[in-house]
């Protein structure tokens, strides 16, 4: 197959270096002065996330404290990346509570399937994305954790309202 | 011998001799003041150059070490190269390999012994001159010693036994020698209004005329501040390094510091030519609109008006230096070669000519060199650049590698072509 090459018929009278040059100048000279930057300075400035941002997981917890989890394991059924761990347990009113819930942060694809199916609304992903560790270890959240944290969780988009205003 | 000639003769009489002791400390201050001021001026142009091209590209450069201007950041990349690994690859040649960052780096800072910084300071000890070797062909010294910076970049790449830095230095010389000419070329008609090599002499021409070089000889100018880019290797004639091309070219191999000694030595070249600019152009130290400083002497205050005069205009070309290479995209090696020698040194020839031609109808008609002499130059000037720059340079003449194909070329291209895939379909696309 021939490859055809555009060729561009430019006029010769109207092609000139210098202008040409002195032309782009004036342009980056624009551009250096231009006191709008579009750096944000990371650690100090930050970026404001979206309310749907699925980030950090978040158990919330009842009145008393208590994680809401029942431990109807639909969160490690649904969950894609099998980043779930959870071990059902049963107490004296027969209640259930996970007797271990770790969310393993590295495997997680931060899909939401997870906040989407807890019938509880119990775990959540959270609007939060600075979660580095020293250790592989640490990327795995125990329920302790999980109901430690504080940051606001993801809203779910809502069909009324698709654009989130 | 002419009136003008006389007038230069009387003006090159010597100042009486300074005493040896006040020679000796006027000489050791000077180069002390020069050699640190450059270094660390030249130290903190790393750090202009990503200042401004950062602020050309919209962002905020450096700004963590040192305050919001990061002004430490120079003395941080310098604590970094020089604890970084250094490796010396076992197929170079070691002693050559070693030598090629410092040939480098040297003579940009030879030069700068006898560029004249300051206007002659009266003192109580007697005339001090500011510069710190007061040669008397220190205009020919400096196109001398400015050449040899070429030899660290072809060290460098043919001691470094790999085809990029071979093919990085091999640019470099065709590069020096095509640009070399021209801008030797290009000076002659500075050296014709001056009639003398000294750098301070030249200086005294412009003051004397009130008309900067920049003024008179503007196609000089232009020539000249377009081979000081080829020479210093900046974009848009930065081929012997070509990142996209051959890796880094010339210091391919260089690690650690010794790699810092090429950009170094760089933005040397680059402080270098930019103080050769305005000392032969923009008339060096002399404060414009302004005559006390052009008399013989001058006062300790003057003296220190005029150093920063003179640092402002080194400045100001050392800018636009750094604003070029963020505008411009580099040139292809054989635009590179006929705009050197199809364009820039015909272009030089030419215009000694009609310098030359220019001076002696001046000097026939009995002007003296001062204010008319150069009113008349200025005009011819003005014709010459209308030409140059809106008649000639319709794509013709300054934007020479243009090449365009007839009908005809197109159409035996595309056949051939169309052969080729037809001979072999699965090299095709």
């Amino acid at each position: 197959m021939a490859i055809n090459v555009k060729v561009l018929e430019r006029p010769v009278e109207q092609v000139s270096y210098v202008r040409a040059t002195l032309k782009g100048m004036a342009m980056t000279f624009k551009h250096m002065i231009d006191p709008h930057k579009v750096t944000t300075q990371y650690p100090e400035q930050k970026e404001t996330i979206s309310k749907r941002w699925r980030g950090t997981h978040r158990m919330l917890t009842t009145e008393t404290g208590k994680a809401k989890c029942v431990a109807c394991g639909l969160c490690p059924t649904v969950c894609p990346a099998n980043c779930i761990k959870l071990v059902p347990g049963e107490d004296e009113q027969g209640n259930r509570y996970p007797l271990v819930f770790e969310i393993d942060e590295f495997r997680c694809i931060f899909c939401g399937y997870c906040q989407e199916v807890c019938p509880e609304e119990a775990i959540h992903v959270g609007r939060h994305y600075e979660n580095s560790e020293y250790s592989r270890e640490g990327f795995v959240y125990d329920l302790e954790r999980l109901v430690a944290q504080t940051h606001p969780v993801c809203e779910m988009w809502d069909p009324a309202d698709p654009k989130g205003e | 011998m002419t009136s003008a000639t006389v007038a230069a003769a009387i003006h090159t009489l010597p100042d009486p001799p300074l005493p040896m002791g006040v020679f000796l400390i006027s000489t050791v201050v000077k180069m002390v003041g020069v050699f640190s001021v450059y270094m660390v001026g030249v130290a903190l142009l790393t750090l202009a150059e990503r200042k401004i091209s950062a602020w050309i590209q919209g962002r905020l450069g450096p700004n963590r070490v040192g305050g919001k201007l990061g002004l430490l950041q120079p003395a941080a990349d310098g604590v970094k190269n020089i604890m970084k690994e250094e490796t010396l690859p076992g197929h170079v040649n070691k002693p050559m390999f070693m030598l090629a960052p410092m040939l480098a780096f040297v003579p940009a800072m030879l030069a700068w012994a006898v560029i004249p910084f300051g206007a002659p300071w009266d003192s109580r000890w007697g005339r001090i001159q500011m510069v710190v070797a007061d040669l008397p062909v220190g205009f020919l010294f400096t196109l001398a010693i400015a050449s040899l910076g070429v030899y660290g970049i072809v060290i460098a790449g043919w001691a470094s036994n790999n085809k990029y830095a071979l093919l990085g230095g091999l640019r470099s010389t065709a590069q020096m020698i095509s640009y070399e000419i021209a801008m030797g070329m290009s000076l002659i008609p500075v050296l014709l209004l001056a009639g003398n090599v000294t750098l301070n002499q030249i200086i005294d021409q412009q003051a004397s005329m009130h008309t900067w070089n920049v003024l008179t000889l503007t196609i000089s100018f232009f020539i000249f501040v377009v081979a000081a880019f080829a020479e210093t290797n900046r974009l848009p004639f930065d081929l012997p390094e070509a990142e996209s091309e051959l890796i880094a070219g010339y210091h391919t191999e260089y690690s650690a510091m010794k790699f810092s000694m090429f950009p170094i030595s760089e933005y040397a070249n680059m402080a270098t030519s930019s103080a050769l600019m305005a000392t032969l152009f923009f008339g060096g130290w002399d404060i414009p609109f302004m005559q006390q400083d052009n008399t013989t002497g001058v006062s300790f205050l003057m003296l220190l008006l005029s150093i920063g005069i003179f640092m402002a205009k080194t400045l100001f070309f050392i800018f636009v230096f750094i604003w070029i290479r963020w505008t411009l995209p580099r040139f292809r090696y054989d635009q590179l070669m006929s705009l050197g020698w199809k364009f820039m040194l015909p272009m030089a020839l030419a215009y000694i000519v009609i310098i030359a031609s220019v001076i002696l109808a001046l000097d026939y008609l009995n002007i003296e060199r001062g204010f008319l002499y150069g009113l008349a130059m200025l005009a011819v000037n003005v014709v010459l650049v209308i030409i140059t720059f809106f008649i000639l340079d319709r794509g013709r003449l300054i934007s020479p590698a243009y090449g365009r194909a007839t009908p005809q070329q197109i159409a035996r291209l595309r056949a051939v072509t169309a052969a080729r895939a037809h001979l072999s379909p699965q090299s095709g696309d």
